[in-house]
């Protein structure tokens, strides 16, 4: 048992690692196909050794803290934000029993992680001491404390349909439908906040690079930009997984397949969508955002919930 | 929320889309003609140096990187002693090709001119005098100008008279 | 006054012209032929404006706006269209020959034909036919001639013929062949030529020593300076480019040069950029490469404390240095570097202006006296300037009377002239040899300085002076000085002029009897005393022994180490004094920036900035203080006497100039030091003066190359120079608009890109510049009790039997020491020292003229070429003062003579 629980943990961190320096090299490839390019394709095959040589660039690069930040916290910023990220990553169930901490309050952990994700941009751009770095972690604070307000009440549906907070549980609760069908409303909310909780484009507005420089890390370099660059891409991962965890059946799928292929496969699905949608989209304004999020999205989301919350009281009666 | 999924539906058709990259090291990019690219110092019809070290290019130049020193031959014409370009600085705004009064500084199609040293990319005006007239074949600017040089006295430009005779009262 | 333009009123100040009116308001109209110091000629037809006869006259008629007097409600309008379209079309036909030229073109970027052409909207030539071309010049090393240029606008021909007296510029030929140059060609023989590359609008006369190092006005780092070249002390630009002086341009100041500078000033400037340049400290003669500076400060500390030290200033050294000198050796032990000649003289003309009740004049007071009387002066030569000045106060009466008749105002200078004709005022000169302005005099006396100084003495005892009867004159002599003294009381200004050309006491004492009695006649008269150098007075003014008594002290064993501050002693005693003097100095530190004899002689070698590297104080000889900042930054340890001082003063532990590093820190010292130069504190903005929190720029918006001048060398940047001595930046950044007056380093407006943007400066044309002209007086008449008259006239001058009297003969090329490393300058000045004699001397001695003769001065021989000189009075010989070569130093001076 002991044994088994170090190789999930390790296995677990060793693909997560990796998939996210993949994704960097996948993005770059993919919004190049969207847009008419190659991308890297220079190092290795296809350019897949780009992130080697950039990782391999970024160790080498001037490890610069400027005079002017308070260097403690701007040391700490960029940790955090790959910390929760991966601690969230524990209670997600990538097969039937490959799971770290399998708990039955997965759900709540998960939103308790990504929210602790904000300290990281915070205080990276608190820490940078530099106007532009400092608008960008306020409007990320701003902007992720508002959308979890409604990815936390778009999750409550799966978990009034499957009467658990355990992920595992959720998952086999979706052995005879999966949730995206009951859910369609909650997958569309939970979706959104995704993106703008990972601030991707189009809701990348703590980086805005076009009026914020590059936003909360503009002071950022060398590996603790690295650092920021991972976590970044280690949300998508996240996101994209407990989408397929909630609404997706997680592991389920036809048999031909070990239960960890379809997650992993259903996961690379939605990542796509993630990169074609920052290849697609404009930025909107900050206000449009916080406008969409709290005069759309909120009423939405505590509709579905009344809806599901009906729904199933009517049926189990 | 429509137009957003039809964009996105559209960028994903690009997937099947021709690439327009072009390859660069093995694949060269046609250059157009008026490409601003490496600076040069062009020669007159008759082989002379056509720059005259009017410092206009150096006024225009927005990231201040061209320096020279003009000076004036025995023959009476005009050369920069000399000329220096600071390709690390240089934004290839062609300024100076526009300033130019003589055609001489012109902006040639090709940006081949890395170096793994910053220092390499100050050149000098041996660097940068070719033996060409560039895109402005013909032009030689003393014909036009009203100095005298060897080869070329008052007068003799075009559309010049013959010098007056000062001594002569006749209309 | 009120005037309405464009139907908007504005004050104007009677008596001027529309054209002046507009430009005084900030207007932009362009103009040609009119110069504010010449006048109007209303000959280009540039300045054409609608003129309104009432507020409902919608048609108007076009007038000239430098010929149409100001009135009081005239209407007219520079945006009329039919006036614009005048103008453009005026320039249109000014440009029909203009060549294709500005790229090769030395005025190009200053040049006001472009400016103007710019102003009027002309961007396209229409002309399609062929063009007019000339024969250029040659005009001499000075100015370079490009005749295809010209637009015909004369004021080349007005400034040198009418203003500046030149005979041998003119204009020639007839319609539009009409040529400005010489009837061949040759060198300008006017001492003021230089003035032409700035007085023409366009390219025609350019300054020929730029050409050589050529660089566009916007391209220089410029900082305001001031003359080096004689006492008058004209404010000059100094403009550097790659770390040598390009260029010196005029700069305007109201109360002293107004608009022009003469050519020793103009081009004197070479010496900064000589070969001869002391640019590392050394010990001589062990070592002549570098040293490491600290190492030389140690010793050279190490040596002022334990030995017992002298110091030796000079009147081309600037206040603060020879004060920090003086402190640094102790006051007893700091001697002025002047022969002693000059120091008699300086001195003498400090206690008559100080002690006096007579005002001495600005040059531009000088140049509106109505009667003038020069004793002992050849001006052209011993303060140039003055001499122009005094060529515009002779005009000033008969040119009163003619605008009493035909009610035309000042600036009418066509028909002024013609009313004028040859007309002048009253000029009285005494002088030995001719000069110059003897063609404008009334009356012209020649004769021995002692013999013309009695004259003067027999003047001023005719305005009633309490001096000893003169007895001995020549009844002609009496008619003469009594015509002087007439004519000096009927002037309501008159001026005096005196000074040290003559080398005679008893010349200065006469000029300042003269002005003092009038002044107890209660006239108001104006004497205005010529002296040898930049800063002269304000090294008399701080104090020091005479250099002879230096020479004593290191005789007899009392000092045995020497500080020279930028001072060749060879020029200021004779040679085998200073080989002696030499000869008991053990450690001789000379603070200097060139390599002459002294320096040859030092023990240390300290490289001193020029005017061009230094800021520093002179005070010229109107007691006027003035400030020279600087332009650049030096090569190799190149910096300020004052500098040098107080780093020698801190490694010495000196206390009186403990803790003193910059320049307000020494003027500080210096004003509270000296209570009687306390006013100069107010000089000049301090160092943190800031306008906007910005420094000024002495680079031009437009400075070009900053990335590349010295990519050479390394293609980073260095980092900025910084200076902490005032509020002038060595970059283009800083406050743009209008600095005040004493921190101009250039002048430049938008749309006036030549030195005609002066305009924009001033707060009346030709009038002071906004906020006061620079600089600041120090000498004031002294109100209280009489005039302290000299008494005793000199006796008659008698030739000694087998003795010569030998007097100084200065002249404007040659005679100063700095200016003679310009190449220009160098040829014109004499090749071989000339010994001046009387035609009946020569026969007397056997002498046979252009052979050696063979002069004796105390224990000292040298030999000249002797020269037959008719206007030499016998016994007297003149030697041409300041040459390098010449071996009499120390003038006047009685001598033996063999053939």
């Amino acid at each position: 048992m002991e044994a088994q629980y170090w190789w999930i943990i390790g296995g677990v961190l060793f693909v997560l690692l990796n998939t996210a320096a993949g994704l960097i090299w996948l993005e770059r490839r993919m919004l190049a196909l969207w847009q008419d390019r190659y991308g890297p394709n220079r190092a290795g095959p296809f350019g897949i050794l780009i992130v080697l040589a950039d990782t391999l660039k970024l160790f080498f690069k001037e490890d610069w803290i400027p005079p002017f930040a308070d260097k403690v916290v701007f040391v700490f910023a960029p940790a955090v934000v790959v910390a929760s990220v991966l601690m969230a990553f524990a209670v997600v169930p990538f097969g039937p029993g490959i799971v770290v901490a399998d708990m039955n309050i997965g759900v709540l952990f998960f939103l308790a992680m990504s929210s602790l994700g904000v300290y990281s941009i915070v205080l990276g751009g608190w820490a940078s001491n530099n106007k532009y770095a400092l608008l960008g972690a306020m409007r990320g604070a701003s902007q992720m404390i508002s959308y979890e307000v409604f990815m936390g009440l778009a999750l409550m549906g799966p978990v009034i349909l499957s009467g658990t907070f355990n992920l595992s549980g959720i998952v086999e609760a979706q052995r005879g439908m999966w949730y995206i069908f009951p859910q369609l409303l909650g997958f569309v909310i939970f979706f959104i906040a995704g993106i703008a909780e990972t601030h991707r484009l189009p809701f990348d507005i703590p980086e805005a690079e076009s009026e914020l420089v590059a936003g909360f890390h503009s002071e950022y370099s060398g590996m603790k930009f690295g650092m920021f660059f991972i976590g970044e891409y280690l949300g998508i991962t996240l996101i994209s997984s407990m989408i397929v965890t909630l609404y997706f059946g997680g592991w389920l799928g036809p048999a031909f397949l070990p239960g960890v292929i379809w997650f992993v496969l259903k996961t690379f699905v939605f990542i796509m969508v993630f990169i074609l949608l920052r290849a697609s989209m404009p930025r909107p304004r900050y206000d449009q955002l916080m406008e969409y999020g709290w005069k759309v999205l909120f009423p939405l989301s505590l509709l579905n919930l009344l809806g599901t919350a009906a729904v199933k009281l009517f049926i189990d009666k | 929320m429509f137009s957003l999924l039809r964009s996105m539906w559209l960028v994903f058709l690009h997937m099947f889309h021709k690439r327009e990259t072009y390859q660069y090291p093995e694949e060269k990019a046609p250059l157009p003609a008026r490409w601003r690219g490496r600076i040069a110092l062009t020669r007159d019809p008759d082989g002379g140096e056509r720059c005259v070290g009017c410092y206009l290019c150096a006024a225009a130049c927005p990231v201040d990187c061209i320096s020279l020193q003009a000076a004036e031959a025995p023959d009476g014409r005009r050369y920069p002693g000399f000329f220096r370009i600071n390709f690390s600085r240089c934004i290839f705004c062609g300024f100076c090709e526009e300033a130019c009064p003589t055609y001489a500084i012109q902006l040639l199609p090709d940006f081949e001119m890395a170096e793994y040293d910053r220092q390499n990319l100050v050149y000098e005006k041996e660097d940068l005098l070719i033996n060409s007239q560039g895109k402005y074949p013909g032009y030689n600017y003393y014909r036009v100008a009203g100095m005298a040089i060897a080869g070329k006295d008052k007068g003799e430009a075009r559309h010049e008279e013959p010098p007056v005779n000062v001594r002569s009262l006749l209309p | 006054m009120t005037i309405y333009i464009d139907n908007k009123p504005y004050e104007a100040k009677p008596g001027k012209n529309l054209l002046e009116a507009c430009l005084e308001l900030g207007l932009n109209l362009p103009y040609f032929c009119w110069h504010p110091a010449l006048g109007s000629v209303g000959a280009c037809r540039q300045c054409a404006v609608k003129v309104f006869k009432d507020e409902d006259d919608k048609t108007g008629r076009l007038v000239m706006g430098c010929m149409e007097p100001v009135r009081d409600n005239l209407r007219l309008s520079l945006e009329d269209p039919g006036a614009k379209a005048f103008r453009e079309q005026v320039i249109g036909w000014l440009m029909t020959n203009h060549p294709h030229d500005c790229a090769v073109c030395d005025e190009g970027g200053s040049c006001h034909l472009q400016d103007m052409t710019v102003m009027t909207g002309h961007t396209y030539r229409n002309y399609r036919f062929s063009k007019r071309t000339y024969e250029n010049q040659d005009l001499g090393p000075f100015l370079n001639h490009e005749m295809n240029r010209c637009i015909q606008c004369y004021r080349c021909v007005r400034f040198y013929k009418d203003y500046a007296g030149g005979k041998d510029l003119n204009v020639f030929a007839a319609h539009n062949h009409v040529y400005f140059g010489r009837c061949e060609s040759g060198r300008l023989e006017s001492e003021f030529s230089g003035n032409l590359a700035e007085v023409c609008p366009t390219g025609v006369f350019t300054d020929k020593t730029l050409k050589s190092h050529y660089t566009r006005k916007w391209d220089m780092t410029w900082a305001p300076s001031v003359c080096q070249g004689c006492s008058l002390g004209c404010n000059t630009s100094a403009g550097e480019r790659y770390g040598s002086l390009r260029q010196i341009a005029n700069r305007y100041n109201g109360e002293v040069n107004g608009y022009f500078l003469c050519d020793r000033g103009r081009y004197g400037y070479e010496f900064v950029n000589s070969d001869q340049r002391i640019l590392q400290p050394a010990f001589r003669p062990h070592s002549n490469g570098t040293v490491n500076k600290e190492h030389v400060l140690d010793q050279v500390a190490a040596r002022l404390k334990n030995g017992r030290t002298i110091g030796i200033g000079s009147p081309r050294a600037s206040l603060e240095s020879n004060f920090a000198l003086k402190m640094l050796v102790g006051e007893d032990n700091f001697y002025l570097g002047m022969s002693d000649s000059d120091h008699d003289l300086t001195s003498l003309a400090l206690k008559i202006l100080r002690d006096g009740p007579v005002r001495t004049p600005s040059l531009q007071e000088a140049g509106e006296a109505d009667a003038v009387f020069i004793l002992g002066e050849d001006l052209t030569n011993t303060a140039p300037m003055l001499a122009l000045a005094v060529r515009q106060a002779v005009r000033r009466k008969p040119e009163a009377d003619a605008m009493g008749q035909i009610h035309l105002a000042e600036w009418q200078d066509a028909a002024v002239r013609e009313a004028v004709q040859e007309d002048r005022g009253p000029l009285f000169i005494f002088n030995t040899l001719p000069t110059k302005l003897d063609e404008l005099a009334e009356a012209v006396q020649r004769g021995a300085p002692e013999q013309l100084a009695r004259l003067g003495f027999a003047v001023a005892q005719q305005l009633g002076a309490d001096i000893a009867p003169i007895t001995g004159l020549t009844p002609e002599e009496t008619a003469l000085a009594g015509k002087i003294a007439a004519a000096l009381l009927a002037a309501e200004r008159p001026l005096i002029i005196g000074g040290y050309g003559s080398g005679c006491d008893h010349m200065m004492k006469a000029a300042a009897n003269v002005a003092w009695a009038l002044r107890q006649k209660g006239r108001n008269p104006l004497l205005s005393l010529t002296l040898p150098e930049v800063n002269s007075l304000g090294l008399e003014m701080l104090g020091g022994h005479r250099l002879d008594t230096a020479i004593d002290v290191l005789r007899q064993g009392e000092a045995d180490t020497v500080i020279v501050l930028e001072n060749d002693l060879y020029r200021r005693a004779d040679e085998h004094l200073i080989d002696e003097f030499f000869l008991h100095a053990q450690e001789v530190i000379l603070i200097d920036h060139l390599y002459n004899r002294t320096a040859e002689k030092a023990t240390v070698l300290l490289p001193a900035g020029t005017f061009a590297e230094a800021d520093g104080t002179v005070v010229n000889n109107e007691g006027r203080a003035q400030r020279y900042y600087q332009v650049y930054v030096p090569k190799g340890d190149v910096q300020e006497s004052w500098r040098w001082c107080l780093q020698i003063a801190e490694g010495a532990q000196v206390q009186s100039l403990h803790g003193l590093h910059n320049l307000d820190d020494i003027d500080w010292a210096l004003t509270t030091g000296m209570p009687s130069l306390a006013s100069l504190q107010h000089l000049a903005p301090h160092a943190d003066f800031r306008i906007n929190g910005q420094r000024i720029p002495r680079e031009p918006h437009r400075y070009s190359g900053r990335t590349a001048m010295q990519a050479n060398v390394n293609v980073s940047e260095p980092k900025p120079a910084e200076d902490d001595d005032t509020p002038l930046s060595f970059t283009m950044e800083g406050y743009r608009g209008e600095p005040p007056a004493p921190l101009i380093p250039f002048f430049w407006s938008p749309g006036w890109n030549s030195v005609q943007s002066v305009n924009k400066y001033q707060q009346e044309i030709g009038g002071h510049l906004h906020g006061g002209d620079p600089g600041v007086r120090l000498l004031e008449p002294h109100v209280n009790g009489g005039a302290p008259f000299f008494h005793e006239a000199p006796d008659t001058f008698v030739p000694i039997p087998g003795h010569v009297h030998i007097m100084p003969v200065y002249h404007i090329f040659g005679s100063e020491e700095l200016s003679m490393y310009t190449p220009g300058i160098a040829k014109h000045a004499a090749d071989f020292c000339c010994l001046y004699l009387n035609p009946d001397d020569l026969a007397q001695w056997n002498i046979t003229p252009g052979n050696w003769v063979t002069v004796e001065t105390d224990h000292h021989t040298c030999r000249l070429v002797a020269t037959a000189n008719h206007w030499m009075p016998r016994g007297l010989a003149g030697v041409n003062a300041g040459l390098p070569q010449s071996p009499v130093v120390d003038l006047p001076v009685l001598a033996k003579m063999q053939a």
